[in-house]
């Protein structure tokens, strides 16, 4: 056996973070693409042992997980470790960690900050334009050698002066109304509260909103507030020439309802980056030219990735060395989600 | 005013077909078969022609139409206008300038994210239930990549603003620098290429601006550039774009106008690095009824002597 030195510990040393499933980086970068010289990983999902049995007997003295949106972190995975002490998450949202449970055991849980959010305000302003001026219908249509047997493309309709109705005003809403701004929208909100120092109008609830604006943009978490909160009465407020945007959570709108809607002619258009049940996708939406769809990519960039692997080094390096993490969630702000 | 011969010279707009018919009487050149004898029987009641970015009043046309008074076009662009025979004979020309400025720099904006984020592309994946088998590659972020611009007119302008919101900086070039403004100057187009992830066209069409884009610029470009052209189709050296693109020694391409329209070069057609649209900058309804509306205004305050509301010459 090699020599130890005392400045350098062996491999064996290093504390463990717990993955209960590979990460979206894992599957495109392989597993070593959040490696650092402070912790090693410990895979669950390498093991042909079920979770439970898994955590019994491997992860009792584990203090983190690394968890992703597919890997929820449950009540029960955090009562079977009872030295688990901090939840780092890759995703955005926050809906697939029990926050409850998390508070009761004073888990402290780190997100992925405001790394996102430029790379989603970007995917709700191409879906916008692209519902819009149909962008994506007239490139099938030039594509499938149409424009010089068929002539002229359908005209689509204007962005600038659009009323744009906000809902969730956190880092990406804000970001969607800096962008939105400058090509003439003029910006409104719904958010759990109004916000202080913000000069957009503010409606209390999300059909007064609906009612108000011609293009409805989805930006918030995924709460059991706010599931299903994109209902019937919101859409039927939207009305025939507006259109809604989701880059937020598939369940915060009610899709049959959407669809219906769409199929109907009862709105405009819709640019739908998250679906209810992915990767499953309404069969009705494929015939429709004035939906646009993305298979939830909306900040899956080259340059979001690799400011989560800093990120996630980051927190995890921080939490090891005793220092303040660089992104921990306030939990007592945050609403719950029952999942 | 109904006896005043107007010859729209391709379809373009029938709002703008309906008015005009109301006020003046209308020929539709594209539905006469005979077009010289056509032109031999009415071309002394014919004093306006209204055209577009497809066709307008060359000199053979202004040369048969000698009671030709003013030439009004249904677009900003005036390439396919002799301005230089209608300055000579004191024929007025008209355009729509400001009313689709926003619709312009708007698809511009759009293109590029298309391009970069590979939208169309996306909505391709999962219309095609490819995405049950897996995800859907990584993209290329928007957001603070750096723009250059060839023209800053109204439009360049425009898509500066918008581009500035997603901390993109700007660069431009442009005949000659304009002091008063705060973005990068670069004397010439190659070296604004060389230094910038995304090239936008939005000059005018002359005889200096076409083939702007050719070999040397899509090189200095490269393959992580991306072009985007919503100007005109003969700024860009077609063959030579398309060869780069299909050869990946251009990154992407966003175009809304091509050489000749409404031919696209097929090997275009099967490339995920490109956005292709066609000739849609100004195509929404509150905007095409916009420039309608100048059209209109200014071949009545023509025949009514009064100010023309968008003069060219």
């Amino acid at each position: 056996m090699a020599p130890e030195n005392p400045s350098h510990p062996s491999e064996n040393d290093l504390p463990y973070v717990l993955i209960l499933k590979p990460p979206p980086s894992f599957v495109i970068f392989g597993d070593r693409f959040f490696n650092s010289t402070k912790f090693r990983f410990l895979k669950a999902y390498e093991s042909p042992l079920p979770l439970a049995h898994f955590l019994l007997a491997h992860a009792q003295s584990v203090q983190a997980i690394l968890s992703s949106g597919g890997a929820p972190v449950t009540a029960d995975t955090i009562r079977l470790m009872p030295l688990l002490r901090l939840v780092v998450t890759t995703s955005q949202g926050l809906n697939h960690i029990d926050l409850s449970e998390c508070r009761r055991r004073g888990i402290v849980v780190a997100s992925a900050g405001t790394i996102y959010s430029a790379d989603c305000a970007d995917s709700v302003v191409a879906l916008l334009i692209d519902v819009l001026r149909k962008v994506s219908a007239a490139d099938r249509f030039v594509k499938q050698g149409l424009w010089s047997s068929q002539g002229e493309y359908p005209l689509g309709s204007k962005l600038g002066g659009k009323r744009v109705g906000i809902v969730g005003l956190g880092s990406i809403g804000s970001e969607v109304a800096k962008r939105l701004e400058a090509f003439g929208c003029s910006i409104s909100y719904n958010s759990r509260k109004k916000k202080p120092f913000c000069s957009y109008p503010f409606y209390l609830n999300v059909r007064e909103l609906a009612a108000n604006c011609d293009a409805l943009i989805i930006c918030c978490a995924l709460t059991d507030e706010t599931h299903h909160l994109i209902n019937k009465e919101v859409l039927s407020a939207l009305g025939k020439d507006g259109v809604i945007v989701n880059i937020a959570r598939g369940p915060i709108m009610d899709e049959k309802e959407l669809v219906r809607c769409l199929v109907e002619g009862e709105i405009r258009g819709a640019g739908l980056d998250v679906f209810e049940h992915e990767p499953d996708v309404p069969n009705e939406l494929f015939a429709l030219d004035n939906v646009v769809m993305s298979p939830h990519n909306a900040v899956f960039t080259w340059e979001s990735f690799e400011d989560l692997r800093k990120l996630v080094v980051g927190n995890l390096e921080a939490f090891f060395s005793n220092e303040p993490l660089l992104t921990p969630v306030g939990l007592d702000d945050q609403p719950h989600f029952s999942g | 005013m109904e006896s005043i011969g107007v010859l729209m010279v391709c379809p373009m707009n029938s709002y703008l077909e309906h008015e005009l018919e109301k006020r003046f009487n209308l020929f539709r050149f594209w539905t006469v078969p005979e077009k010289s004898a056509f032109l031999a029987t009415n071309k002394n009641s014919i004093r306006a022609v209204v055209g577009n970015s497809s066709a307008g009043a060359d000199a053979e046309l202004i040369e048969v139409l000698p009671k030709l008074e003013i030439v009004a076009s249904f677009s900003v662009g005036l390439d396919k206008i002799d301005l230089a025979k209608c300055k000579e004979k004191g024929i007025r020309v008209t355009n729509t300038p400001d009313v689709l400025t926003d619709d312009v720099a708007d698809l511009a904006i759009g293109l590029m994210l298309a391009v970069l984020r590979k939208l169309c592309e996306s909505d391709r994946y999962v219309r095609s239930g490819k995405w049950k088998k897996g995800d859907y590659r990584l993209t290329t972020k928007f957001t603070g990549k750096k723009v250059g611009i060839i023209g800053l007119g109204r439009i360049g302008m425009a898509v500066a603003k918008r581009a500035e919101a997603f901390s993109c900086p700007i660069s431009y070039y442009s005949r000659t620098e304009k002091p008063e403004i705060k973005y990068k100057y670069y004397p010439g187009v190659v070296e604004l290429a060389a230094n910038c992830d995304i090239l936008v066209v939005a000059c005018s069409l002359t005889e200096e601006t076409l083939h702007i884009i050719n070999r040397e610029v899509i090189d200095a470009l490269g393959p992580k550039g991306v072009l985007i052209n919503v100007g005109r189709g003969p700024h860009v050296d077609e063959p030579e774009l398309v060869s780069a693109l299909v050869e990946r020694r251009l990154g992407g391409a966003g175009l809304d106008v091509f050489e000749h329209e409404p031919e696209v070069p097929e090997e275009l057609f099967g490339l995920d690095n490109l956005v292709l649209l066609p000739h849609v900058g100004s195509g929404t309804v509150e905007t095409r009824q916009a420039m309608a509306d100048l059209v209109i205004g200014n071949l009545e305050a023509h025949f009514l002597n009064k100010p023309l509301l968008t003069p060219v010459v």
